[in-house]
Formats: structure tokens, sequence, C-alpha cells
């Protein structure tokens, strides 16, 4: 049985709150029903069978056939199955997620991850700023899981993360794993000024290099360390996939001393 | 002598009628790398070292193989050892101890689990304390390691491993010569096939007991007391289990992650002994036992016949 699909018809005229489409919550009803959910913002009150045309089909899978930077909160809090979106989503893709799969091929705006705490989040394209971040007053960003992102990252990715892994193959904008309290982060091209301001612990791969750094953060010299054969062969062969390093020796950087001390950046030598 | 009433000989090599008998253990396995194989292999040694009984080392440990690069986690040489105790509770005092002590200390050292199980004990989680706060856990792709800065770099540790309560201790063979040297020659000759076969350890010294022991003693307090009934210096004085021509008797004690790896051990153990043959090695192969009563595990030696 194919997945359930939501085909665009056309861009919608406001922003949508799509986080009702989420497969836990669509499993067991009717066609009916779910073209009269409510995914609009404004007094417009449209609903899903004003957006989109319904096909039927296992819940487990969904799939939107035709993406929108309009399309927001895709994926929010799910716990398990798969979405994928062919085309842009918009902001706060996958926040919360718990388990299960996201997946878009176009591009997203921010806080895509937001908070998440498993699960997988695979991007094509670029991510908007914050990505993994936490939204104003949380105390924590991204708790766990895994995000890829296979174009650039907009600023303070990773702001506040405490767990999980997020790969960029691009660049990453400003502020890079601000405030970061641990996890990991791999960026595959240039990281913009002072990425790991104020972190407190945390892994940054910074295989591009960076712009600059804050002066809390101290040289440590080159490490050759086990970790770094062993994050690179788990990423290969795991959700990540091939990184852009490959466990041999590293130059390290510790900080941000400013605060804790404990995180770490890795460049190459 | 009810052991040899119905024996099997094979290759001049008399097989008793008896079985061992085994208790259920917890266990397992961990792997332990470093730059080289001499240094693996010390940093296992050193981690197995007194590790021979439960009874009075708190556990049984050895080494199970070494491991190519090809096999090992993170791509160096390795050597992966195995532990058993009555719970996993002794089971993780003991390991963690020796990991702090033994592998933690030794140059260039690396630990990983070797086995899965629902069931976890620490590993890093248990020794990271040693790091003095600049510990850092790594948590990615469904693995926790824990990295500890030390004087020569960095020691990485994954954070548990696995336990088995399938674990099974004291599978034994019971090899009797004419003299020390024929029954050291069969020790050796099982031990060497023995080794081959995965999941099982040989805890004695060398794969090898030369005071194999009976339950308690005469003495208040003693547990284990010397098997009278097998030393042939007290054929006579004793009821002996031993013909006039047995000179010395070895014991190859077994442990291993389940019950069919144990059976294998025995069954290529007694292959090699009747295939080195009286004259060379042993004259008769016996088996340790309680009566039956005490182990919910028998290996009877007729059933690992060759």
């Amino acid at each position: 049985m194919t997945g359930l699909t939501f085909r665009k018809r056309e861009e919608p005229a406001e922003r949508l709150d799509l986080s009702p489409l989420t497969p836990s919550r669509l499993a067991g009803m009717a066609e009916r029903d779910i073209a009269a959910l409510a995914v609009g913002t404004s007094r417009m009150g449209l609903r899903v069978g004003d957006v989109f045309d319904v096909v039927m089909g296992d819940a487990a899978t969904v799939r939107f056939e035709g993406g929108s930077h309009r399309f927001d909160r895709i994926g929010e809090a799910m716990e398990t199955g798969e979405i994928t979106v062919e085309g842009d989503a918009g902001v706060r893709l996958g926040r919360m997620l718990a388990g299960g799969r996201v997946g878009v091929s176009g591009s997203v705006g921010a806080h895509a991850g937001s908070a998440m705490t498993g699960g997988v989040i695979a991007i094509a394209g670029d991510a908007g700023e914050r990505l993994g971040g936490p939204l104003a007053g949380e105390m924590m960003g991204m708790k766990g899981g895994t995000i890829t992102v296979g174009g650039n990252v907009g600023a303070r990715a990773g702001d506040r993360m405490r767990r999980g892994v997020i790969f960029v193959n691009g660049t990453a904008d400003e502020d890079l794993a601000s405030r970061m309290i641990a996890g990991t982060i791999v960026v595959g091209g240039r990281a913009a000024a002072t990425p790991g301001r104020l972190m407190k612990r945390g892994t940054l791969f910074l295989c591009g290099g960076a712009e600059r750094f804050a002066p809390t953060f101290v040289d440590n010299g080159p490490a050759d360390l086990l970790i770094l054969k062993i994050m690179a062969s788990e990423f290969t062969r795991g959700e990540v996939g091939e990184v852009p390093f490959d466990g041999r020796p590293m130059r390290r950087l510790g900080g941000d001393t400013a605060v804790l001390g404990l995180g770490e950046v890795f460049l190459p030598l | 002598m009810p052991g040899v009433k119905d024996d099997t000989v094979i290759n001049g090599v008399a097989v008793d009628d008896g079985f061992a008998e085994a208790f259920p253990m917890a266990g397992t396995a961990l792997q332990i790398t470093a730059v080289n194989e001499k240094w693996a292999l010390e940093a296992a040694r050193s981690m197995t070292g007194f590790a021979t009984s439960v009874i009075a080392c708190g556990c049984e440990g050895g080494i199970d193989g070494v491991l190519s690069p090809e096999e090992t986690r993170d791509g160096r040489p390795g050597v992966r050892v195995l532990f058993f105790s009555f719970d996993a509770g002794g089971l993780e005092k003991q390991v963690t101890t020796r990991l702090g002590q033994c592998v933690l200390t030794s140059p260039t050292s690396a630990c990983y689990a070797d086995l899965d199980g629902e069931q976890k004990i620490d590993l890093g989680s248990a020794i990271r304390y040693f790091a003095d706060g600049w510990q850092i856990s790594k948590k990615f792709e469904g693995r926790h390691f824990w990295r500890m800065p030390v004087m020569e770099g960095e020691f990485l540790c994954e954070a548990q491993t696995g336990v088995t309560t399938e674990g099974v201790g004291g599978g034994n063979l019971l090899l009797m010569a004419r003299t020390t040297a024929q029954a050291l020659a069969a020790s050796e000759a099982a031990i060497a096939a023995m080794r081959k076969v995965p999941d099982v350890i040989m805890p004695f010294p060398g794969g090898i007991v030369r005071s194999g022991s009976k339950v308690g003693g005469k003495y208040k307090g003693m547990m284990a007391s010397t098997n009278d009934a097998y030393c042939p210096t007290l054929k006579g004085v004793t009821k002996t289990e031993l013909t006039p021509e047995i000179g010395s008797v070895l014991e190859i004690v077994i442990d291993g992650l389940s019950a069919r790896a144990v059976a294998d051990a025995m069954r290529v153990g007694i292959k090699a002994v009747t295939e080195l043959g009286p004259e060379e090695g042993a004259l008769r192969i016996g088996a340790g036992n309680y009566g039956g009563n005490l182990g919910p595990h028998h290996f009877h030696l007729k059933d690992l016949l060759p």
C-alpha cells in the first residue's frame, strides 16, 4: 500500500500550519475527515481540502507532492512514521520530533528540528536560521536525533543544542553552535564568524575552517584521537552518511572559556 | 569405578560414560584494542589476570581470541575478552574494577562493548569520574562513548556493554595420563583446539587446572578442597576414581556465553585428545560433576564424541 499523499493544487495565499498531518494523527481517519482538518492561520479558515488533493494510502508514510516555504510545522512532534516533502518547507519543520523520519527535497525555513528529541530530519537544500535551536524562552534546543542538511544553514544553527548530531554539507552562517550545551555538529564548508560562542560542551567539526573565533577559544594543538576515527566510521555507516573527515589528526580548540570551556572544535591541520 | 565401566575407546583413549555438570552464569564480552597486538594483549592479560575461579576471584575471565584490525571497532589490533560471574551486579563490579586498573592504565588502549543484550552493565560510565570533570560523553548513531583525558592522550571507552544470563560456567574435561608430561601434552592439544571455538574461555593458567577441587572440605569454612578422588598419590587411601596406571590428571574448565559454545569446545577438546593418542597424551577422558543435582547443564561425554 502506498503512502498517504497531499498533492498541492496551487501556492496557498497564507502560511499553513501543517502540524496535524503526522502519521499518528492521520492513522485511521477517513478522507473526508482529513480534508476537513484546519490548516489555515488567518481568518480565511483554510482546510486541507482547500489546498491539497488527498490521495489515501497507508498513513505511516505521508507525502507532500509539491512544497512551499509557506508549509509550516510539518512533522511537528511526530513520534513514528515518515514524512516526505517534494519541494520546500516552511518554518519549524520537525520541531519537537521524537521519532521517525522527515525528508525534504528542497530548502526549509527557520527552526527546523527545534527541540527535537529523536528521529531523523534530512534536508537536501538549505536550512534557515536556528536549525535545531529553541524558540524564545525555551532552555534547550535539539535534545537528540539527527539532522542532515545538503546545502547551507543560517545563523545560530545548533543554538542551545543538548544532544544529537547535525551534519551540514555546505556552509554555516554566523554563531554556529551558540550556547551549545552538548552534542555534535559537523560542517563541511566554512563557518562564518564566532562559531561556538558561549558553548559549554559539545563537539564541532569545521572541515572548511572558520572566519574567526571568539578570543576565549584556546588552541590545544594537533589531536590524534580515536574518537575521530570512530565517529567517521559510525557516521558513514549510519544516518549521517559520509562526512568530510576520516579519523586523521585534526587541530583542536577548546572553549568557550568564557563559560564552562569543555567544548571542542576540530579543524583541518 | 563407575566412570569407566561403559567406556568408549577411540584411538586407544577411553572416554568415560559420564558428564560435566555446569551452572548458569551472567556473562559479557569486551573488545580491547591498542596500537598493536602486543599492547592489546598486555591490557587483556592484565584485565583477565586473577580471574580463574568465581569462588575466590569474584569472576572468571579470559581471552576469547585475538582480533584483526578488520574485526575491531577502531581498525586497530584487538583482543576479545569474556567475563562471567554469578549475577550481573557481581559481573559489573569485577569488570569495572579491572577496566579501571588494567585497561585504562595500559598505553594506547581503548575498550568497546562486544555483546548485545537488553541487560547492560556499565563500562566507561562507571570509571568516567577518573577524568575529574574533564570527561566527555559522546552519543551518536545509537552508541554512547566516554572520552577521558589521560597523560598519554585520551582513553576511549564505550559507556556500557551487554550481559547475557544464558552463560554457562563449569564445563570441564578431566584428562588422565600415565605421567604429568603426557597429561600436559594432552591438555595443551585440547586447549589449542578449544581456543578456536568462539564465545568460550578456559579461565585457568594456560587454560589448564592442575588442582581440580571438590565442594567443601574437612576444615570449617572451606568452600572447595582438593579433589582427592582424582589425586594419583592418594590411590588406595581414598575412594579413588583412578585406575592404577593413571599417574597424573589435569582438568580443563570451560565457561561460555551459551551452552552450545561450551559443548562445542568440549567436543573439539575431546577430538584433539583422542587424536593425540595414549602414547603421547591421555589414557582416559572424564568429566567432573556433583551427581547431577546442583547444575542444570549436563554435558554428557558420549554426546560429544568426535
